[in-house]
């Protein structure tokens, strides 16, 4: 039974790491991203065959892997981020799919099969399969994200950031980068879904596309928004209240999607700010917007 | 010239919004664009502060030609502008939105921010009693933790104007700052660009509320249909019969304006 609770709090932490970067993007970026999961994806199979096929040590293979996921979060990036709202919505979404038949398609990627026998982290003596380091290895990944998150949003970085979601213009003729920014940032969240990505891989030690499809991405997207977009303490809140309860409703498994979907769609609805955000920063994103124009 | 406008133009699909417009402002002045709504006036304020790009003719702001330059560049060498419509970051506190305006005097990029380095401590802490000083000037010292659409609309206007200030610019526009203001929000706004002035601060504005241009402007220049006019000093605007004709006679009844 521990077992199986540290296995939930392992996958809680991923989930965290993935909700932390993804609402850097949409929370305090003011960016929509449909492909999330494709730079998890990136990052697990990064560090899954380097460290199959070049007898890679795991704790190289992490950074490697998250390098990895951000360079292609710049290739995305640079030609992309010119776009707005429903049209990057569109890319990002492509670009998930696009990453998704690739690793279904490739040799090196095992196709549909994926890669099994992915060697779990060593160091000296202590052994990762053991469940408790494996999640105080996950801990420390996590409390990496938060600190380097929450010093981000609280720099100078982090208002510039806040002024391009908030008026774009605005922030441009207070002298900010903003087309530097939006770049830098879908880097960093898709070097960190890099980092998730290998946890992921050599935890589990088999890893598959089906893990980082378009789900995934809508999932941790639901995450962000039910904790609320552009709150830090909202993203590990909905990341881990969207594991814990679908491991409570086990039974009703076919029908998840549908309830995160309908999730998403109350949420936007009846409290666009999600649990924990401050609300005045998703107007952008809801159909409060219109409501509250139609009041004045 | 401290700013030379020369033959600028600007057109939307058909139409002309500005047709070469030629004027300069001096350094240390206080100088009005005025004419009737849709002259041109704020698309001269977008081509200058890069917001859009001119269609032809050039800008030099001391001496280097700014026009086509993308705005985070334009307000890197010495500018900086308010909005028509008021355009705060309503998701931040008043104190965050002028240190937004100190961004471009913050050094330091994403890692040497990340590792906290003391050094950045150290400017984010001069950064604030600067702006501090800021919100003294504009008289909202006392409602930095408030979130800045929560502020009556005259403190809003005073805000974009810290703001803007934050940038520590030589050139500031101001456009339609007395726009909504009571008659007495209008006499300490002016009061206000009057302190903006002996800061070596050069202002362009543009406004409809002639007593507050009448009186505080060094050089007057007249849009009508995305063309300059006139242009000179008050009182010989006051009495050009061309100015007359497309503005000022219009005005008695368009008190609202």
């Amino acid at each position: 039974m521990t077992e199986y609770f540290l296995h939930i709090a392992i996958i809680s932490g991923l989930y965290i790491i993935l909700a932390l970067s993804l609402n850097l993007i949409i929370g305090y970026c003011g960016q929509v991203s449909l492909g999330h999961a494709a730079f998890y994806g990136l990052g697990a199979y990064t560090s899954a065959l380097i460290t199959i096929h070049w007898q890679v040590s795991f704790f190289l293979a992490l950074p490697v892997a998250a390098v990895v996921a951000a360079l292609f979060g710049l290739g995305l990036g640079i030609p992309t981020l010119r776009l707005k709202d429903d049209y990057l919505a569109i890319v990002t979404l492509g670009f998930g799919v696009i990453v998704d038949l690739i690793l279904l398609n490739l040799d090196v990627t095992g196709g549909p099969d994926g890669l099994a026998r992915i060697p779990p982290p060593r160091l000296g003596g202590i052994d990762f399969r053991d469940k408790v380091w494996y999640l105080l290895l996950v801990a420390l990944v996590v409390a990496f994200t938060l600190g380097l998150i929450s010093r981000l949003v609280h720099s100078r970085h982090g208002r510039a950031l806040k002024a391009i979601r908030d008026h774009e213009i605005t922030a441009r003729v207070m002298g900010i980068n903003a087309s530097a920014y939006k770049i830098s940032i879908f880097t960093l969240a898709a070097g960190l879904a890099g980092l998730a990505g290998s946890l992921y891989a050599h935890y589990i030690t088999f890893i598959n596309p089906e893990s980082f499809g378009l789900h995934t991405s809508i999932l941790v997207l639901t995450m962000v928004v039910l904790g609320g977009m552009g709150s830090i303490l909202g993203s590990v809140v909905g990341a881990g209240v969207l594991t814990i309860l679908p491991e409570l409703f086990r039974r009703f498994a076919d029908y998840q999607d549908l309830a995160y979907g309908a999730m998403l769609i109350a949420l936007l609805i009846w409290r666009p700010q999600g649990l924990l955000g401050s609300g005045k920063i998703s107007r952008k994103f809801s159909l409060a917007k219109n409501r509250a124009k139609k009041e004045r | 010239m401290f700013l030379e406008i020369d033959q600028l133009s600007k057109s939307f699909g058909g139409l002309q919004a500005l047709d070469r417009v030629s004027f300069e402002v001096q350094m240390g002045a206080i100088q009005a664009l005025i004419g009737p709504n849709g002259a041109g006036k704020t698309t001269c304020f977008n081509l200058i502060s890069g917001v859009l790009p001119p269609s032809a003719g050039s800008i030099r702001l001391m001496g280097q030609e700014i026009s086509g330059l993308p705005p985070h560049q334009i307000a890197r060498l010495g500018l900086a502008r308010t909005f028509q419509n008021i355009q705060l970051f309503g998701g931040m506190t008043v104190l965050e939105n002028v240190l937004v305006g100190q961004h471009i005097h913050l050094h330091g990029g994403l890692v040497a921010t990340l590792c906290n380095l003391p050094d950045i401590r150290r400017q984010e802490q001069r950064a604030k009693t600067f702006v501090r000083e800021l919100l003294d000037f504009v008289g909202l010292a006392d409602k930095e933790t408030w979130s800045a659409d929560s502020l009556a609309y005259g403190e809003q206007r005073r805000l974009e104007i810290a703001r803007a200030l934050a940038l520590q610019p030589r050139l500031l526009l101001l456009d339609e700052p007395a726009a909504g203001m009571n008659p007495r929000e209008t006499e300490d706004l002016m009061a206000l660009i009057a302190a903006i002035q002996e800061r070596d601060i050069t202002v362009l504005l543009i406004e409809h509320d002639m007593n507050l241009v009448m009186n505080i402007s060094k050089r007057i220049v007249v849009f009508d249909q995305g063309r300059v006019i006139a242009q000179g000093p008050p009182r010989a605007i006051r009495q050009n019969p061309q100015v007359i004709e497309a503005y000022l006679g219009k005005e008695e009844d368009e008190d609202d304006v």
